[in-house]
C-alpha cells in the first residue's frame, strides 16, 4: 500500500513560492489501477515524483509499504553521458537486480539494438523511453508509476508495453498520468482531477472525464 | 505474487546506500576515465604525476629553504594539498551531472557527493602511499618516522575535506557563485595551507593563526611522522577534531535542507 497525507509541494519562483500540491491525500493499495488526470501544468509529473520518492513534499507524509518503480517519464532517470547499457548497469547496482539478467530482456524489448553502446544524450526521446520501459520492466516492482510514457513509441512498442505491463503484470498497482482519454479509459479502475493544487477521486473513469473536460 | 513490504530499519538501509554509492563510484569512475588505456587507475596516477612534475620543478629550480630535505617535503606538502583541494572542488558541480539520477528514490543528494569524495580521497591516498614508498625504496628520501601518525594526520585531513566538500558542495548547489567563489578562496588559501612552511618557521606571534587553520594542523602532525625529531611541529588536536565536527554537523544540516530543494530534470 501507499499512503499519502496531506501532502503539501511548494517550489520557489522568483515571483515567490508557488504552491503545486496543496494537502493531497491518496491511498493506493495492491494491484490498484489509477489514472491522474489534470491540465497542462496542473502538477500531475511533481505528484508522481512525490510518490516515487524522487522529490521530498514539504509538508504531509508518504508512506510506501511496497515497491515503487521509479517515474517512467519520457525524459530522466539516466545519466546522459553513459551509454544505454551503462544506464543499465547502473540502475541494476542501485536496485540490487542482476545485471547479466536483466541486459538480455533490455535488449530485446527495447529493440536498440547498436544504440545501447551509445551515450544516452545521444537518443531521441522515444529512444529514452524504450529504454526506460525495458530496464523497469527487467526490475520487478509492486507499483509502476507511468508519466506519459506509453503514448510514445509506434503502434508496435504500444502492443508491447501492453502486453508486458498490463497482461504480464496485470496484478502489479499502476499509477499512470494521461493527457489521452482512451490510455486511461483502457487501463485503469479509478481515476482523479488534479486541478489547482487538490486531487478529487470520481467514482469512475467517466465521471472524472467529465469533471476534467469541464475544467 | 507477495513481495513483503519494505520495512525501513537501519541495517537495510545501510545496505541500499552502499549499494547506491557503489554504483555512484562506478559510474564515476566510467564517465571521468573511460575504459580506455589505464581507466580507472588515472584516479591515482593523475594526481601522483601532479607531485612528482612539481617535486621535478622545485629540485631544478633549487628555490628552497634548506631546514628539511626537500624531497619529502615537497611530497608531504603537495600530497596534502592534492587532498583537500581535489576533493572539495569535486564537490561543487557534484549535482548537476547527476540529476537524472535523482529520479531514483535511492539515490540522494548526500550520496552523489560521497561518490566523489570516496572516489578522490582513494586516489590522492593512493597515490602519497605510492610516491612515499616508491621514492624512499629508490633512496630518494628517507622512509617515514612514524606511519601511524601519519595515518592519523591523513585520516584527519580527510575528514577536513569530506566536511568542506559537503558544505561546498551543498551551498553551492544553493547558491551558484559559491562555487566559482571557492575556486577563488582555495588559490588564495594554498600559501596559507601549510604544505609550503613549517610554523616553527613563521613568526610566534602570527603561529596561533596559523594554527586556527586546521590544514596546517594535519600537515604539521604529518611531517612529525614523516621528519620525527627533526622538525618541532605544532598543531592542536582537540582543535582540529572540533572543527572537524562542527563544519561536518554543518554541511550535514546544509544538505539536508538543500536536499528538500534539488529535483530531478
Amino acid at each position: 500500500m501507499i499512503h499519502l497525507d496531506s501532502v503539501i509541494k511548494r517550489y520557489r519562483t522568483r515571483s515567490g513560492p508557488h504552491t503545486v500540491l496543496n494537502g493531497v491525500s491518496l491511498r493506493i493499495g495492491k494491484g490498484d489501477k489509477l489514472g491522474i488526470l489534470g491540465r497542462n501544468g496542473a502538477g500531475k509529473s511533481t505528484l508522481i515524483r512525490i510518490i516515487s520518492g524522487a522529490e521530498l513534499p514539504n509538508g504531509g507524509r508518504v508512506t510506501r509499504l511496497m515497491s515503487v518503480s521509479w517515474p517512467l517519464a519520457f525524459g530522466g532517470a539516466f545519466q546522459g553521458s553513459l551509454t544505454g547499457i551503462d544506464n543499465v548497469r547502473f540502475i541494476c547496482r542501485v536496485y540490487g537486480a542482476d545485471f547479466n539478467a536483466s541486459l538480455p530482456f533490455v535488449e530485446d524489448f527495447s529493440e536498440l539494438g547498436k544504440f545501447l553502446k551509445e551515450p544516452v544524450k545521444t537518443y531521441s526521446s522515444g529512444m529514452r523511453a524504450r529504454l526506460a520501459f525495458a530496464i523497469s520492466m527487467a526490475i520487478e516492482f509492486d507499483c509502476f508509476l507511468i508519466d506519459e510514457v506509453i503514448s510514445v513509441g509506434d503502434a508496435r512498442f504500444h502492443e508491447k508495453c501492453r502486453r508486458e505491463l498490463f497482461e504480464k503484470r496485470h496484478d502489479r498497482a499502476m499509477i499512470i498520468v494521461s493527457h489521452e482519454a482512451h490510455n486511461i479509459r483502457d487501463y485503469c479502475a479509478r481515476a482523479c482531477v488534479l486541478h489547482h493544487g487538490m486531487l478529487r477521486e470520481y467514482p469512475d473513469v467517466d465521471a472524472a472525464y467529465t469533471a476534467y473536460n469541464q475544467l | 505474487m507477495d513481495r513483503t513490504a519494505p520495512q525501513p530499519d537501519f541495517l537495510r538501509s545501510l545496505a541500499i546506500q552502499t549499494r547506491v554509492i557503489g554504483a555512484l563510484v562506478m559510474r564515476e569512475i566510467i564517465t571521468r576515465y573511460g575504459r580506455h588505456n589505464i581507466g580507472f587507475m588515472w584516479v591515482f596516477v593523475e594526481p601522483m604525476m601532479f607531485t612528482t612534475g612539481v617535486l621535478a620543478v622545485w629540485s631544478l629550480v633549487h628555490t628552497h629553504a634548506a631546514k628539511l630535505p626537500l624531497v619529502p617535503f615537497v611530497v608531504t606538502g603537495y600530497s596534502t594539498v592534492l587532498l583537500w583541494r581535489n576533493t572539495i572542488n569535486r564537490c561543487g558541480n557534484a549535482i548537476e551531472p547527476n540529476r537524472a539520477l535523482l529520479h531514483h528514490r535511492n539515490v540522494r543528494v548526500v550520496d552523489l557527493f560521497i561518490a566523489r569524495l570516496l572516489l578522490e580521497i582513494a586516489g590522492a591516498t593512493v597515490s602519497f602511499m605510492t610516491l612515499t614508498t616508491l621514492l624512499s625504496a629508490a633512496g630518494v628520501m628517507s622512509a617515514p618516522e612514524d606511519v601511524l601518525k601519519i595515518g592519523v594526520a591523513w585520516l584527519l585531513l580527510a575528514w577536513f575535506a569530506m566536511s568542506m566538500g559537503l558544505l561546498i558542495g551543498s551551498l553551492s548547489a544553493a547558491f551558484d557563485p559559491v562555487d566559482r567563489i571557492w575556486h577563488v578562496i582555495s588559490y588564495l588559501f594554498l600559501p596559507l595551507s601549510g604544505a609550503f612552511y613549517m610554523v616553527d618557521w613563521i613568526p610566534a606571534h602570527v603561529q596561533s593563526w596559523a594554527l586556527l587553520l586546521p590544514t596546517v594542523d594535519c600537515t604539521e602532525l604529518l611531517r612529525e611522522g614523516f621528519f620525527g625529531t627533526a622538525v618541532h611541529a605544532h598543531y592542536n588536536l582537540l582543535y582540529l577534531v572540533w572543527a572537524n565536527t562542527l563544519l561536518l554537523l554543518i554541511a550535514l544540516f546544509c544538505i539536508r535542507r538543500v536536499s528538500v530543494t534539488v529535483e530531478g530534470e
